[in-house]
């Protein structure tokens, strides 16, 4: 009997306490991602603190792939500045500029139209049917800040899901099988 | 000793970290820029001034603007969007922002110029309360970097008032 007891004293002096460390370092990756996305959306206000420009409809300030960093704050819109924002029966969260604000007296709600840049007219033909103007509860957060080319990353990984699967495959596997 | 694949990772990580050192210290530096914007805008004509089926007023103009956006320009900007917003207060509403004019400066040597161009944009009303209205004209600025921190700026630049008939 006694072999077997040094057997389960090797596998678990070396085997386990690596697979552990590995774990937890694995464990330790996909935290600290989640901390930084969690912490961007204390800090920014937005839902959704970075998104990725999908259309050219910016063009040229922003092109396709570009990344773009929201923030929210109590501010009011106003015109000029680019938002993001959702329409109902929409999927995909558009980014656009401001061209036309109203903003009641009592109430302080705001009405607002975009364009895209690049596009001849303004947004009504995109927002739902009969929408006229976007609320401030349609608005994710207004653009501050811009990176180029970035986020074509994340574009090829949601157009060609394959690589997005090897990539995935081989980073875990590197993680598993490195020895530091 | 090192694996190709230990050296490649470090190697990959080391330039990630220097391009967004250098996106950084680009959008900072573009903090110190001071910018003075010299403009100037005149309505020439009303060219249209009326109800539309909706009931909101809408008016169309010509303008003559002449623009100095020269300072706006560093070494990290890839564009200007300047853009000319006719704002009033109404009863009903508090703010009214509606641009009429809008272009894309590309670099500074086309940062200084002078035309005259119909409003691209009809000026419109949340209802018809604009027959003898003041507008401010304000022109505003956004500055678009090659990366790094976008920045918004705005000049009143004069004001004009609609006439108490439509035409």
């Amino acid at each position: 009997m006694g072999w077997i007891a040094d057997g389960m004293e090797s596998i678990r002096s070396l085997q386990i306490r690596q697979v552990l460390t590995q774990v937890v370092s694995l464990g330790m990756i996909v935290t600290s991602a989640l901390i930084i996305w969690k912490g961007l959306m204390c800090v920014t206000g937005s839902e959704s603190p970075v998104v990725v420009v999908l259309s050219g409809s910016m063009e040229p300030g922003f092109k396709r792939g570009d990344i773009l960093f929201l923030h929210m704050s109590k501010d009011p819109i106003r015109a000029g500045e680019i938002v993001v924002f959702n329409v109902d029966g929409r999927e995909i969260p558009i980014v656009h500029r401001v061209i036309k604000v109203h903003e009641r007296q009592e109430t302080g709600e705001v009405d607002v139209l975009t364009k895209g840049d690049n596009n001849f007219g303004d947004d009504r033909l995109l927002y739902a049917r009969g929408q006229l103007w976007l609320q401030q509860h349609h608005i994710m957060g207004r653009a501050v800040g811009f990176l180029p080319y970035v986020g074509w990353v994340t574009i090829i990984m949601t157009e060609k899901p394959i690589i997005k699967y090897l990539l995935i495959g081989a980073l875990g596997l590197l993680v598993i099988t490195s020895k530091e | 000793m090192h694996t190709s694949v230990q050296r490649l990772n470090t190697l990959v990580t080391f330039a990630a970290v220097l391009l967004a050192v250098l996106c950084g210290v680009a959008s900072f530096f573009d903090g110190f820029n001071t910018h003075s914007v010299h403009g100037t805008v005149e309505v020439v004509k009303i060219r249209k001034f009326r109800k539309q089926l909706n009931g909101n007023e809408e008016v169309t103009m010509n303008l003559n603007i002449s623009l100095d956006m020269q300072s706006t320009f560093t070494w990290n900007t890839k564009q200007v969007f300047v853009f000319l917003a006719a704002e009033f207060e109404t009863e009903k509403n508090v703010v009214n922002q509606i641009s009429i004019w809008d272009h894309i400066i590309p670099d500074k040597e086309h940062a200084k110029f002078q035309t005259q161009v119909p409003s691209k944009y009809p000026l419109t009303d949340q209802g018809s309360n604009l027959k003898g209205k003041k507008i401010d004209l304000v022109l505003h600025w956004h500055i678009m970097p090659k990366s790094g921190k976008m920045i918004q700026d705005k000049l009143p630049l004069s004001h004009f008032y609609l006439p108490e008939a439509y035409l």
